[in-house]
């Protein structure tokens, strides 16, 4: 299990709200959320969730408000408790450690940015972002230091010595993030990040995180109701409705294979060829069949990258893939895509 | 939403019907009035068995106070504690004398609170020289400052401990309710009978009086700290000291300022009271004055209060402004070159007291310098009372043989049954079944205490106190909430009129009346309005602008607008300004015993100067517990309310 490249191990998580939470000694694994809740007025906010996330992989977990994802994330850490299930960091059972271990997971492990910030106003802009390393306990000059050091990174070293209520709350973000990062943490936690930001401000934000990721590679849960934002920086979404799991995919299957109805609802107005890869709608080359002379791309192609070329050539693209080329694709497949007509071939979406 | 509309429905029925039920009470308890008065009834007897078990008690805790063990814990180490704390700053005040007190505390204003405050500062303990008041000022100002380092003592841990658990939260606030409706003439007696009289009971007393809104304040300030800023600090690792120390406390700064100020508003006004059980200062003047009817040397004194009142709450309201503006937009750039100055004027202040200390001038303010306004307003209070004595007298002896007298006299000759039936039918209606039971047997226990004719005549007071407050209150409030310009010229005299201590109301009121019932009524007034009128303007204002809006475009007059609209939608802000109202005019009335309201009140005033009284004066301060508790239940429909209040008001 240790040896497992898995940053985080989670296997039926449950969280209950309410004082039936006590008296359960099992999960409800049979009784539906509705009905357990008229029964004993206690909600499930989280139900019987399992999903492994690789190191250095972005995690992002998407639904509406009231789904469960603000409450699954802080289970993680344990801000909240969760009532049943396993939770492994990195192969520690994150559940069996005291209060002292999860002190420390929480100061150097994990760290995570809010919705609402959680800035201190009393402290300047420094002070805020030094804060984790002072409650670690490291001497002053040392924090001050790495701490001008995370201001660097996000570019807010000229506000240093402004208080929080002086900037704007994209900036203000900018500290939550520095914040966050000052720890040095393996995982980073995101509960909505952006979500209080304007359109314009969300957007460059997001590209902070992904610029930050690409430097840094460390691992992400990331925490959205923004469907656009979950496919940009996800490597992989989880979908949860009324605190249980609806899908856990790539961006690709979710856009492209909806697991049920309520998915498929939420990506309705996803420009596909923005998402899919081109094999999502090649035709696999048959045995013996020539590939012709078309232009060539990769498999891993988002569709949108190859229209110039498909809009300029007759012969259709050819897709390879491991240097050989496998499928081939005709301009009909992709206009019949675009205009939302058939579906495309089914991809293999992992079953949660 | 089928059990939504049912209750409505209920509701809707039910409206109409209640006024009937009431309608039937009322008539019903006039015919029984009309064909029992006079039988049933419990004529005054001084010589009441709990008089004398009460009489009795006192003298085994005397006679046993050098040997009990829990009497000698109390009476050495908690008593002996306190008033060790209380002589050492009283002392230590006198030792520096005038000139050093003076400039030190205006130092100190200057450092807390910036340069204006400083000087109101400076100007008010010069006031105190000049009124020959100076020594009475400091033992006020000692026992003041005693009593709030107490009740910060006790009370910030609670609420601190209060804003971090809701469990204990949920726990405490009800006892807090009861010792805020609890009139502070109440408690005095038990606490002499275990602590003597003295230093010490006057520090527990204001202690007990003012700790509840420290702890309330407290605990709202460390409540409103924003759950997430809570929240990153424990993902951080932080452990729950270091979310206290670095995250609650730092933010709740200014609020934990303003539960100071509160709390020291709150010492001050007790601390004149305390005068009942012998503490020094300008109370004690005051009620010498009082007894003596000397309303110029009354005056003097409460100027004197009434200046302590405006240097405290300024200096601490000064200093909570300063905490905000730092909180907000941080440090200015010159805050090196002010706090050069600011230590240089601690320096000053420092040496000033130093140089008093070894003169050992001590209190001696020089005479030439004084002022006395005994002589001018006696003369003007007589000159009044001549020149209007047509008028003072007339509006006295309407209220007194118009009101007072037939209530007194039907509430004193109806059948005990009769009354304790028609209170629990009231709050039955008001409230609820379970008020209905306390109101009763809080009467039932009046009667069991010997006091019954007493508590009639207290409570026939109270209620027509109570109504011409709530009258003037709702007509004041509306016209406050319908016009900025009259609220703004109304504003500073109920800002005035609520930092004052509930003594200095007598004094207008005795000026023009003399010593009467009357008098106590007027002084319950003055004493109860203010609260009224700012829950009826805020009750009004708070009717969203919308719904105003809306009404205002379908072409409703002003006066449509305010029967239809504005006033049952701040029903509960106006039932709570009716129980708010009752509580404080119940407060007053009793306190009134000093100028002639008789009742309860006297009884209590009469315990405290007399030995062979001390049973009755304490089972009077029962009493009025229990006319409180009854009061409070009745209108206790607005106490619901209360608490949807302070939730809209916390969200």
């Amino acid at each position: 299990m240790v040896e497992r490249a898995g940053a985080i191990d989670v296997h039926g998580l449950w969280k209950i709200f309410g004082p039936e939470e006590r008296r359960l000694s099992a999960p409800p694994v049979d009784e539906p959320s509705a009905a357990f809740r008229a029964r004993t007025g206690s909600t499930i906010a989280v139900r019987d969730l399992s999903f492994s996330i690789a190191r250095g992989e972005v995690f992002v977990v998407m639904g509406l408000s009231g789904s469960g994802k603000s409450t699954l994330v802080r289970c993680l850490t344990r801000l909240i408790e969760p009532t049943f299930g396993e939770l492994r960091l990195d192969g520690e059972d994150v559940r069996a450690m005291d209060e002292r271990r999860l002190r420390e997971l929480r100061r150097r492990t994990v760290s995570m940015v809010f919705q609402h910030f959680g800035l201190l106003p009393h402290r300047r802009v420094i002070e805020n972002v030094a804060f984790g390393l002072e409650i670690r306990g490291e001497p002053k000059g040392e924090r001050l230091r790495r701490a001008e050091e995370m201001l660097d990174l996000v570019g807010l070293s000229h506000v240093a010595a402004s208080y929080p209520d002086q900037l704007s709350g994209g900036m203000q973000q900018r500290v939550g993030l520095a914040r966050a990062l000052a720890v040095d943490p393996e995982v980073m936690l995101f509960d909505e990040p952006f979500s209080a930001l304007d359109p314009l401000i969300r957007r460059d934000m997001q590209a902070e995180v992904k610029r930050l990721h690409r430097e840094q590679g460390r691992t992400m849960v990331f925490i959205t109701h923004d469907l656009a934002e979950a496919l940009k920086l996800g490597d992989r979404i989880l979908v949860m409705r009324e605190g249980a799991a609806v899908q856990l995919g790539t961006p690709a299957e979710i856009v492209g294979a909806p697991a049920d109805d309520y998915v498929a609802d939420f990506v309705r107005d996803v420009p596909r060829s923005h998402v899919l890869t081109l094999r999502w709608v090649m035709r696999p080359l048959a045995p013996g069949e020539p590939a012709g002379d078309g232009p060539a791309f990769s498999a891993e192609t988002v569709i949108r990258d190859a229209l110039p070329a498909a809009a300029a050539s007759e012969a259709p693209l050819r897709v390879f893939e491991g240097g050989v080329v496998v499928g081939l694709v005709e301009r009909g497949r992709i206009l019949g895509l675009i205009a939302g007509a058939g579906e495309p071939a089914a991809g293999a979406s992992e079953s949660v | 939403m089928g059990v939504a509309t049912a209750a409505a429905e209920r509701a809707r029925l039910g409206r109409p019907s209640r006024r009937l039920l009431l309608a039937l009470l009322a008539g019903g308890a006039a015919l029984l009035w009309v064909v029992f008065r006079g039988t049933g009834t419990l004529p005054h007897d001084e010589g009441s068995p709990v008089f004398s078990a009460l009489n009795e008690l006192r003298a085994w805790i005397d006679a046993n106070r050098a040997t009990n063990p829990v009497l000698v814990l109390l009476i050495d180490v908690v008593r002996g504690a306190i008033d060790l704390l209380v002589t050492t700053i009283s002392d230590l005040l006198h030792a520096i004398g005038w000139p050093g007190v003076t400039l030190g505390m205006g130092a100190l204003a200057y450092a807390l609170a910036g340069r204006r405050i400083a000087l109101i500062v400076l100007a008010g303990f010069l006031a105190f020289g000049v009124l020959g008041l100076w020594e009475e000022s400091i033992d006020t100002l000692a026992l003041t400052l005693a009593s709030v380092v107490l009740s910060l003592l006790v009370g910030f841990p609670l609420g601190i401990l209060a804003g971090r658990s809701d469990r204990f939260h949920a726990a405490i606030l009800p006892v807090l309710d009861v010792m805020q409706i609890m009139p502070t003439f109440a408690y005095l007696a038990p606490l002499v009978l275990f602590f003597l009289i003295g230093p010490a009971s006057a520090a527990i007393a204001t202690a007990i009086y003012a700790i509840p809104t420290t702890i309330r304040i407290t605990a709202l300030g460390i409540r409103g700290v924003p759950e997430t800023t809570i929240e990153a600090a424990r993902s951080l690792g932080a452990t729950p000291f270091q979310v206290l120390r670095r995250v609650q406390i730092p933010m709740a700064r200014r609020t934990l300022v303003l539960a100071i100020n509160q709390t020291m508003m709150m010492a001050l006004a007790m601390v004149v009271i305390t005068a009942l059980i012998s503490a020094p200062g300008l109370g004690a003047s005051i009620i010498t004055a009082l007894q003596k009817v000397n309303v110029g040397s009354a005056f003097q004194a409460g100027l004197a209060i009434v200046i302590m009142a405006i240097v405290l709450d300024r200096l601490t309201a000064g200093a909570a402004d300063r905490a905000e503006r730092e909180d907000r937009s941080g440090r200015t750039r010159d805050e090196a070159a002010r706090r050069r100055i600011v230590i240089g004027v601690l320096a000053v202040g420092l040496i000033a007291v130093l140089l008093s200390l070894l003169s050992g001038i001590g209190d001696d303010w020089p005479k030439a310098l004084r002022f006395s306004f005994v002589k001018p307003v006696n003369d003007l209070s007589d000159w009044v009372k001549t020149s209007f004595y047509d008028l003072t007298t007339g509006l006295k002896d309407l209220v007194t043989y118009g009101l007072i007298n037939p209530l007194q006299a039907v509430l004193v000759s109806a059948p005990v049954w009769l009354v304790i039936g028609t209170v629990a039918g009231l709050a039955l209606l008001a409230s609820s079944a379970r008020a209905a039971v306390v109101a009763g047997s809080a009467l039932l226990a009046v009667a069991l205490l010997g006091l019954w004719e007493h508590a009639m005549i207290t409570l026939a007071s109270t209620l027509i106190a109570a109504a011409i407050t709530l009258g003037a209150g709702l007509l004041l409030g509306i016209a406050a909430a319908r016009s900025d310009r009259y609220a703004a010229a109304q504003r500073p005299f109920l800002d005035a009129a609520q930092t004052m201590p509930a003594f200095v109301y007598l004094l207008p009121a005795l000026a023009l009346f003399g010593p009467t019932r009357f008098t106590a009524i007027v002084a319950a007034f003055i004493y109860a309005a203010p609260s009224v009128i700012r829950l009826v303007e805020d009750g009004l204002r708070g009717v969203p602008a919308g719904v105003v809006e809306a009404a205002t475009s379908s072409g409703t007059t002003p006066r449509q607008l305010l029967w239809k609209v504005q006033l049952p939608m701040s029903r509960a802000s106006l039932l709570l300004a009716a129980n708010q109202g009752i509580v404080l005019v119940l407060a007053m009335v009793v306190v009134g015993g000093l100028v002639g309201g008789g009742g309860l009140g006297y009884d209590v005033v009469a315990g405290f100067s007399q030995r062979t009284e001390f049973g009755k004066g304490l089972a009077a301060g029962i009493a009025i517990v229990l006319l409180g508790v009854m009061l409070d239940r009745v209108t206790q429909a607005a106490g619901a309310r209360r608490d949807e209040l302070h939730a809209a008001h916390g969200a």
